[in-house]
């Protein structure tokens, strides 16, 4: 299994009482191709769980077992501790904000955020009320009588959140919430996102394939691959602690080399690598007999950097290597150096500029030392 | 390279400008001219609107032709009745025809083209034969009626022939694909998310058809309601073959008044007249058309 004990803990072994969705063995299959598989999941009340996972991973199906417009095949989705099997979508107290948007292009963008009111049989004056207060919060006040087509791609995605939000669900499901957006208005909404979710205490599941947004928007991820949620845990837990090769190389980058476990201590392991030309003392409890194999990650920005060797005693004294610079990336705040160490392998070091100009920069085909903390190696058994 | 491509254009725009002025626009501007004139006997059987007397040019403009279509009943009757043969024949086009193009727009893309096919086989056949054969189906020793006697549902033959319903069942029979074609055009390119967007707002199905689907298939509505509606109030075949004796539509009184009475004048202040009453309904199409144009951008 996996290094860190927390991100092990699978949703189905230990029932959440607090959960509000659950997921319990959920299966969509369409003809032959499962697009999701057994997922078991629950989700707390009040809480941003993001689905992160490729295209074809079946997080997009999920999310449209959790709106009612697929069908599981087998297994259960309760909202709420209610079975939602058999209740059609206009009845589920869910909303969604569709990836494009889905906005009525006849109609005005009061008259699509009062369309949800309109359908619960609420009075004129308290719908346009509600839509007053919901399109100020979106920041949309001024907007009312303008039709889709006439709206950017900002503002049509905050009245597609002001109608989904109008009904005041307890649930809002968001399928690639920023994905039409460009990147600077996506950074902006998404801080709105948060903002919004708080205010109104509305639990969000969010759909998407964009790591760095799951990492800022949500609170907790679930990783999807091949139909099956592959880990879940916090953004930390995720990037610190992957529980397999897969989720350490979908979020951010690694470097990752193939091993054989040489040494068993407590509190440590000795992994021999072929690919790096040295042992790597990594501080952590896995459970793994001698001689396993066994994959180390390590993340870029985790790797030191130096002209000269590590003192002996040092920090990272032991897990040094030798290396090439071949490639550097400037990208302003940080640098991306590319080292070829001496067994021929490639490694991606990510240094923050910290200094302006003062230290003599590395050039391309300086002689490097590479080091890092025995705490930064991550042991995948699969 | 850009000479050659502006003159390109203008002969593509050349081609159907010159036909429709030839064929539509001069033709038209005549039967205008003949609407102000007065009968005669000669040929043509009119008197000209522009003559030369002493070599100066004379303008002769009779309103004969429009204020005798007010004053005999006949005209007026005419007109009202084929509009509401129309109207009636549209409506009843629209509610059959919606639900097949909807069918359609929503069936298997195996089965699609073969649906479409069906609902263009029939021009395959005359449209005159197959008029003749509602005769046949309608007459009192007809089809329907010896099929209803023999199982005993009617005793005596119901007169179908030369009434209301037969007319009805002539139009709505004959002029239906234009009615489903652009329909099911419009239906076709429907999102389906915007109804999905609807249910999750809480619409039932029947209710987000009405919000969504039926507003956004307005242009499509307005022209097969147009296909339709023109034509048949200046139906023909149909009404002649099928229809009463004792009301006429339009179409006949024009050709009654051109061939049987030889009143040109009359006939082609009819035409005008007709033209008139249907700048309406295209005029509203247009302004539909050019909304949705705008919607689209």
């Amino acid at each position: 299994m996996t290094a860190n004990p927390m991100s092990a803990a699978t949703p189905s072994a230990s029932p959440d009482p607090a959960a509000y969705v659950r997921l319990a063995r959920v299966t969509k299959k369409f003809g032959d191709f499962t697009a999701v598989d057994e997922v078991s999941l629950d989700i707390r009340r009040g809480e941003i769980f993001c689905l992160l996972g490729g295209s074809g991973s079946g997080k997009t199906t999920l999310l449209r077992m959790l709106a009612g417009f697929e069908r599981p095949s087998a297994g259960s989705v309760y909202i709420d501790g209610v079975d939602m099997s058999t209740i059609p979508p206009y009845e589920r107290p869910v909303n969604m904000m569709f990836q494009s948007y889905a906005l009525f292009p006849h109609m005005s963008v009061e008259k699509n955020v009062a369309f949800g009111l309109e359908q619960e049989g609420l009075g004129r004056d308290a719908i346009r009320r509600q839509v007053g207060e919901i399109l100020d919060i979106v920041k949309m006040g001024g907007y009312g009588a303008r039709k889709p087509h006439q709206l950017s791609g900002g503002q049509r995605q905050r009245v597609a959140l002001a109608r989904a939000l109008v009904k005041r669900p307890k649930l809002l499901l968001l399928d690639e919430p920023l994905a039409a957006l460009d990147k600077k208005l996506r950074e902006h909404t998404q801080f709105e996102l948060l903002n919004i979710q708080q205010r109104l205490g509305v639990t969000f599941i969010v759909v998407t394939h964009d790591q760095e947004e799951a990492m800022t928007l949500g609170q907790r991820l679930g990783v999807m691959n091949h139909g099956k949620i592959v880990q879940v845990g916090t953004p930390s837990d995720i990037y610190e602690s992957p529980a397999s090769r897969f989720v350490a190389d979908f979020i951010g980058s690694v470097n990752m080399f193939e091993g054989r476990v040489s040494e068993e201590g407590t509190g440590f392991v000795r992994i021999e690598c072929g690919e790096l030309g040295c042992a790597v003392r990594a501080e952590r409890a896995v459970a793994c007999g001698h001689g396993t194999t066994v994959w180390t990650a390590i993340r870029p920005e985790k790797i030191n950097i130096s002209r000269r060797p590590p003192a002996a005693g040092a920090a990272g004294a032991e897990n040094a290597v030798r290396g090439t610079v071949r490639e550097i990336a400037y990208m302003g705040d940080m640098s991306i150096y590319l080292v070829q160490i001496d067994s021929g392998k490639m490694l991606r070091v990510t240094l923050p500029n910290i200094t302006r100009g003062g230290e003599r920069p590395l050039a391309r085909e300086e002689g490097v030392w590479l080091s890092w903390h025995g705490s930064s190696p991550v042991v995948l058994t699969e | 390279m850009r000479l050659t491509q502006r003159s390109g254009q203008r002969l593509v725009a050349g081609i159907p400008t010159l036909w429709l002025l030839v064929l539509f626009l001069i033709p038209f501007v005549i039967v205008f001219r003949i609407s102000f004139s007065e009968v005669r006997l000669a040929i043509p059987p009119y008197t000209p609107l522009l003559s030369w007397h002493h070599g100066a040019p004379h303008l002769e403009v009779h309103w004969s032709a429009y204020s005798f279509l007010f004053t005999d009943q006949l005209y007026i009757s005419s007109y009202l009745y084929s509009l509401k043969v129309a109207a009636v024949s549209t409506l009843c086009c629209l509610l059959i025809g919606y639900p097949m193009a909807y069918a359609i727009a929503h069936s298997g893309s195996a089965v699609r083209p073969v649906l479409l096919m069906l609902i263009v086989l029939p021009f395959w056949t005359s449209f005159l034969l197959r008029v003749y054969a509602w005769i046949g189906l309608l007459n009192n020793n007809g089809v329907i009626n010896n099929v209803l006697l023999y199982l005993g549902v009617i005793h005596h033959p119901l007169a179908l022939m030369q009434t209301d319903f037969a007319v009805y069942i002539g139009i709505v029979y004959s002029y239906l694909p234009f009615m489903i074609l652009p329909l099911y055009a419009n239906l076709e390119k429907h999102d389906v998310t915007l109804l999905e967007a609807a249910a999750d707002l809480g619409a039932r199905p029947w209710r987000a058809f009405w919000r969504i689907t039926v507003p956004q298939s307005l242009p499509g509505i307005a022209a097969g309601c147009l296909l339709v509606f023109i034509p048949a109030v200046g139906e023909y075949v149909i009404p002649t073959l099928l229809g009463r004796t004792d009301q006429l539509m339009i179409g006949r009184v024009l050709s009654d008044e051109f061939f049987e009475n030889r009143d040109w004048p009359v006939a082609s202040a009819v035409a005008i007249l007709m033209l008139l009453v249907l700048v309406v309904p295209i005029m509203w199409f247009q302004r539909l058309e050019r909304r949705e144009l705008e919607a689209a951008k």
